[in-house]
């Protein structure tokens, strides 16, 4: 399997540990990535209260550059905002021609063109459910993940507004690649909970009351996993201070999945960069060893 | 002149109440919302003001800079309704002497900015830019912990390769203004920095 692989801005950045492992576990897995030359920011969530138009033009520049890629399966995308982005020109400019005409009009500028018969944009966690993709995880889980208790965490934008692969309201996508590496599932409701986003940035309370939610619902969990280098970032980054308002509520550990699943599969903490993660509790030296729970001794 | 450029904004405005027009104020949207608790107005009496034209009242209250574009009142919307789109067009259409006052505003201005810069986002850049947009010293100090915890990670850096494409996006950006005009909230060339 090959893909042009759009990383987007934050994986270049502040979640840089999410394109490392999100690199490393598709190696192993034999998923060819292809890194989408000279790719520029989708916009995320900031471009549409800016200009209509620019929301469909952003990713368009660079689906127009993986048109000209050769042989791919589609555009692999890790960020769960990157990815509505370029899914909503799929949805909504491919099969309109007057907005088609207008975003190209645009791209003409760098001579550039989207045809829209082309390659399919595709989140990881999509990827991840593929049969053959399953049927490898399971057969090269060397450290089984029987005795964790996994809290899957979707976020907002790979489920709404588009719905392409998963329940929007009861999600279930994190559970196969999960049970393929006998990972638990910690059975919870805040699945799909949003974050808060960048209100964290600027309505401090009303993302922190988001966050307090998604961690109280997460109790009794060994882990947290995302796909999503925002909500990864609310969920750690405010953490410390979340729990502050939580008495008797304890650390959870956040990973983003290929970290989780690259443990499950033999690799080292350092190879899936997550000493790099700000809370991933004892998982930073890597699995913590089975047997009576570790209590929340760190941080 | 201002006749045609106020002509798009009325055009826009008469949009969103077309987008708007099936609602039945049902209040799904607004029990869905995980931001309704700290709006002025609720996302459903939000669509009702918007629908009786009282945009003046809208404009002052901060209802829908709330929103985390989340998309859960656009997936349950009995009417199918893209609310979630009307709320980014007030956002969009909000009259500019208010938009410094929203921090909002200012935070995707100065995201858009660095995009426009450098065609990637660079965090340390746009939050610089938000510090300076919002004039106020204690933001720098409230995120300085985790600012810190991210630098020793090695999670901020400047790419010095996109770093150097000054102006990267300047052609796509002005183009669009030119053909959005004042549905648009981007700042002309010359305004733009």
């Amino acid at each position: 399997m090959r893909y042009a692989y759009y990383p987007g801005c934050s994986l270049k950045g502040t979640a840089r540990e999410y394109d490392v492992s999100t690199r490393a576990l598709c190696a192993i897995l034999g998923i060819e990535l292809e890194e989408i030359p000279d790719w520029t920011c989708c916009g995320a969530s900031a471009v549409e209260p800016i200009s209509r138009l620019l929301t469909h033009v952003l990713p368009a520049r660079n689906l127009a550059l993986a048109e000209s890629m050769q042989d791919m399966e589609g555009v692999l995308i890790p960020c769960s905002a990157c990815y509505l982005n370029h899914l909503r020109v799929e949805m909504e400019v491919a099969g309109d021609e007057e907005r088609k005409k207008a975003v190209n009009e645009v791209l003409g500028q760098e001579e550039l063109a989207y045809c829209g018969h082309g390659e399919k944009v595709t989140h990881l966690l999509q990827v991840l459910n593929e049969p053959g993709v399953l049927r490898e995880l399971a057969r090269a889980a060397v450290n089984p993940l029987s005795t964790l208790r996994v809290a899957p965490y979707y976020g907002c934008q790979i489920l709404r507004p588009f719905a392409r692969f998963d329940d929007p309201e009861q999600p279930g996508s994190m559970l196969p690649p999960l049970q393929a590496v006998q990972a638990g599932v910690h059975p919870w409701r805040m699945g799909t909970k949003c974050c808060g986003a960048s209100l964290m940035t600027t309505h401090k309370d009303a993302a922190m009351r988001d966050v307090r939610a998604i961690l109280h619902g997460a109790q009794g969990a060994d882990v947290l996993v995302t796909v999503c280098p925002m909500c990864q970032m609310n969920l750690e980054g405010f953490q410390k201070q979340a729990l502050q308002d939580l008495p008797g509520d304890k650390p959870v550990p956040v990973l983003y999945l290929p970290q989780l699943l690259g443990l499950a599969l033999g690799m080292e903490a350092g190879t899936l960069e997550i000493d790099k993660n700000l809370c991933a509790g004892p998982f930073a030296r890597g699995l913590p060893c089975p047997g009576p729970r570790e209590e929340a001794a760190w941080e | 002149m201002a006749a045609a450029v106020s002509a798009q904004r009325e055009q826009a405005l008469q949009d969103l109440q077309g987008m708007l027009q099936a609602c039945m104020q049902c209040g799904a949207c607004s029990a869905s919302c995980p931001h309704s608790a700290h709006m002025d107005y609720t996302p459903r009496q939000m669509w009702r003001l918007v629908l009786w034209g009282e945009f003046a009242e809208i404009w002052r209250s901060h209802a829908f800079w709330l929103c985390s574009n989340c998309y859960t009142c656009t997936l349950r919307c009995p009417r199918g309704l893209a609310l979630t789109e009307a709320v980014n067009a007030l956002k969009r259409l909000a009259p500019r002497q208010t938009l410094h006052e929203r921090r909002e505003a200012a935070l995707y201005q100065v995201f858009m900015a660095s995009v426009r810069k450098y065609g990637r986002v660079q965090e340390m850049d746009m939050m610089l830019r938000y510090f300076g947009a919002m004039k106020d010293l204690r933001l720098p100090i409230k995120f300085a912990p985790l600012g810190s915890r991210l630098f020793w990670r090695g999670k901020i850096h400047r790419d010095t390769r996109w770093f150097s494409g000054q102006k990267k996006l300047e052609r796509l950006f002005t183009k669009a203004r030119e053909m959005e005009g004042e549905s648009c909230a981007m700042p002309t060339t010359r305004d733009a920095r």
